[in-house]
């Protein structure tokens, strides 16, 4: 608050002593002068009176009210006082509203805006720097997840958009360079509620600083960040940044499981997307030959991803050079159809456009459609606003890296245990994931679950770990209604991880038993968050859900009860 | 030599002497306080305290919140002046008068920590 209210005092100097001296000499003079009272005998006004007068006078109020008739005098006076005191004012007023247009000051009450909301942050936070297409997005499902986000932005009209967007919970954003280290500690990296920074600006450079500030500033803290070169990406994991997400390669490897086995990818995207949305339909690309148009990032990923599920792909290039893609790829840029037919589309099974013009992409993909009906069709979206456009084009899977990215560092986010859970559901086979899909359709209503993580433990589950001491519970125990075994609570168990032996169920059943430290992912419905909340919070609610009986609640009820039986 | 040293350092000591020449007498007695005497203290004082505005210093912090008392002190003075010769019953009453007095008395004591800490930060300067 400082900073503001003396930025207004230094400028407000001038102003003030203007009208402080228009004042003086106006009450002087006005006492000074003899008036004539109603009795015809001289009279003056004394200080209090002319202080008034002055008052109303100078504020162009006018009341009119004076003791007496002014004499010749008075009135000479007050008609040379009127213009000063009145031109003091407009001085003043008009100083006080210029100095709130003045950039300046308007950057420093936004500043202390800001210092102030997170100064006030009594909650656990996270710290996102960059709201471009991937920081919006994340932010928004963040937001559906009630989890508080702090944002920095190099760009002011982002910030702007921010601040329009409507948002539940108030999101401060802070128009500042996030690779100065100050702008970090000012969003609050050192506050004891911050839960984790996200680099996700399109600068590695940039990204590679917020991630080293942030380490040094405050160690425990996890750090996820974008990185575009795998240099960068060594460099961030060098001095222990938690995540780095390389948006291309997260895509190879979603199209590599794709192919492998549609079931996962739909498990995949299920579990990652944003709440509360329509599911995904399920894609199932094809495993015969594949066309790729465009060898770079993007294009070395998916060629990797694909290699590695041993399908065979002929690249199109238009710098094959440059990019390095060996001598047997294609030279040309795919858009025309003697490129295409060149690279064999007649045969192929699949196609994926991935240069990094968008318009270029609908090309090749409309030309390679008529060429041959039946291909797949991959796309790779480069600007958010074309959606509407590949949405026409009825590409099969389209490849928004922003989103791709926010999915990304949301599973992260969500909890540590939904990446593993995704690495090691891998490990079984598609009737598994099928099933699991089909339940967890059935418990949310084909929408995208919300996933979380619960801990058994005295913090997050009191009544729960109350009653383990004395018996055994188990997972299936929780998840029903009491009165009506038949409902359950619309949630799946995903994971159980047991600290104490180390080991990892993936989809626990219903028997498995409960023991104390455990962590448990569930999938489900929103309402299923508060409905397991309650029973593992609550002891009566937990006893009726496991006895089937109330338990009296009150010291008295309690005793009465003890002494009858 | 600066010009808004000058200044700064003229408003403040004359807001000081003003305000002990209002005071110097007895304390009862209205003849020896005289009215203009204070409203030109108030006005200077007010002046005095628009020209502290704005330093972030320490010694600018203090200054300013002296002459804030000085100002408090001097209007509640002539607030009670205003009331015992326009309002009271009786008048401008020698009680009345040493309430005044010591009011405006006690603005003498804030007037003298500020030109103290004027001197002083002065001569930290010269060092």
């Amino acid at each position: 608050m400082d900073k503001v209210l003396f930025l207004f005092l230094r400028r407000m100097r001038a102003p003030l002593l203007a009208l402080i001296f228009a004042y003086a000499i106006s009450v002087t003079g006005l006492v000074l002068i003899p008036g004539v009272d109603d009795q015809g005998e001289p009279w003056r006004m004394d200080f209090f009176h002319a202080f008034y007068f002055v008052s109303y006078m100078a504020t162009t109020i006018g009341f009119g009210e004076i003791p007496y008739a002014f004499s010749e005098g008075q009135r000479m006076w007050t008609s040379l006082t009127i213009f000063l005191s009145v031109v003091a004012w407009l001085y003043a007023i008009g100083k006080i509203l210029s100095l709130m247009q003045d950039p300046p000051f308007k950057l420093a009450v936004s500043r202390q805006a800001f210092d102030r909301s997170i100064r006030r942050l009594h909650a656990p936070f996270l710290i996102v720097c960059g709201y471009g297409d991937t920081g919006s997005l994340l932010v928004h499902a963040l937001q559906q997840r009630r989890k508080r986000v702090v944002v920095i932005e190099s760009d002011q009209n982002r910030i702007n958009d921010l601040a329009l967007s409507t948002m539940d919970i108030h999101v401060p954003g802070l128009s500042a360079d996030a690779s100065q280290s100050g702008q970090l500690e000012k969003a609050g990296v050192s506050n004891p509620f911050c839960e984790g920074v996200v680099a996700l600006t399109d600068s590695d450079e940039v990204n590679l600083k917020i991630a080293i500030t942030a380490k040094l500033l405050n160690p425990r803290l996890p750090v996820i960040c974008r990185a575009q070169s795998s240099d960068t990406e060594r460099n961030m994991r060098s001095f222990g940044t938690d995540q780095v997400i390389d948006p291309f390669e997260v895509f190879g490897d979603r199209l590599a499981l794709a192919v492998h086995s549609p079931a996962h990818h739909l498990l995949h995207q299920w579990l990652s997307s944003v709440p509360g949305n329509e599911l995904p339909m399920p894609v199932y690309p094809p495993h015969g030959r594949w066309i790729l148009c465009g060898y770079g990032r993007f294009g070395k990923a998916a060629n990797a991803g694909l290699a590695r599920e041993g399908v065979k792909v002929t690249i199109v290039e238009a710098d094959p050079e440059g990019t390095g893609c060996g001598e047997d790829c294609v030279r040309g840029r795919g858009t025309e159809a003697d490129t295409l037919q060149e690279a064999g589309v007649e045969s192929a099974a699949g196609i994926v456009a991935g240069t990094n013009g968008d318009s270029n992409n609908l090309s090749i993909l409309m030309t390679a459609h008529e060429l041959n009906p039946k291909l797949f069709m991959v796309g790779r979206q480069n600007r958010d606003d074309n959606g509407i456009l590949f949405e026409a084009g009825r590409v099969d899977m389209v490849v928004r890296h922003s989103e791709i990215l926010a999915e990304s560092v949301l599973s992260h986010l969500v909890s540590p245990l939904l990446p593993q859970f995704l690495v090691r559901s891998r490990e079984h086979d598609a009737d598994w994931a099928n099933e699991l899909l089909s339940r967890i359709g059935a418990a949310t209503d084909d929408r995208v679950p919300a996933v979380w993580a619960v801990e058994i433990s005295e913090a997050q589950a009191p009544a729960l770990s109350e009653r383990l001491k004395r018996e055994a519970v188990s997972l299936g125990q929780l998840l029903v209604f009491p009165g009506q075994p038949e409902a359950r609570v619309p949630c799946v168990s995903l994971m159980l991880h047991r600290s104490s032996g180390s080991e990892t169920l993936l989809a626990p059943p219903d028997d498995t038993l409960l023991e104390a430290g455990d962590h448990i992912l569930f999938a489900g419905r929103p309402c299923a968050v508060h409905r397991l909340g309650r029973v593992l919070r609550h002891p009566s609610t937990l006893d009726l859900l496991l006895t089937g009986m109330e338990r009296p609640q009150g010291w008295i009820w309690r005793r009465m009860r003890a002494a009858r039986s | 030599m600066n010009l808004e040293k000058v200044v700064f350092g003229f408003f403040i000591i004359l807001a000081l002497t003003l305000n002990f020449g209002f005071v110097l007498g007895e304390i009862d007695n209205p003849a020896h306080h005289n009215v203009w005497e204070l409203f030109a203290a108030i006005v200077v004082n007010l002046v005095a305290t628009v020209l502290k505005f704005g330093d972030r210093t320490q010694t600018g912090a203090l200054l300013l919140a002296t002459s804030l008392v000085a100002v408090l002190q001097l209007l509640a003075a002539a607030l009670v002046w205003g009331y015992a010769g326009n309002i009271s019953a009786a008048g401008l009453s020698p009680t009345m008068m040493s309430s005044i007095v010591s009011l405006a008395a006690g603005a003498v004591v804030a007037n003298v920590i500020s030109v103290v800490l004027l001197i002083a930060d002065t001569v930290n300067l010269r060092r």
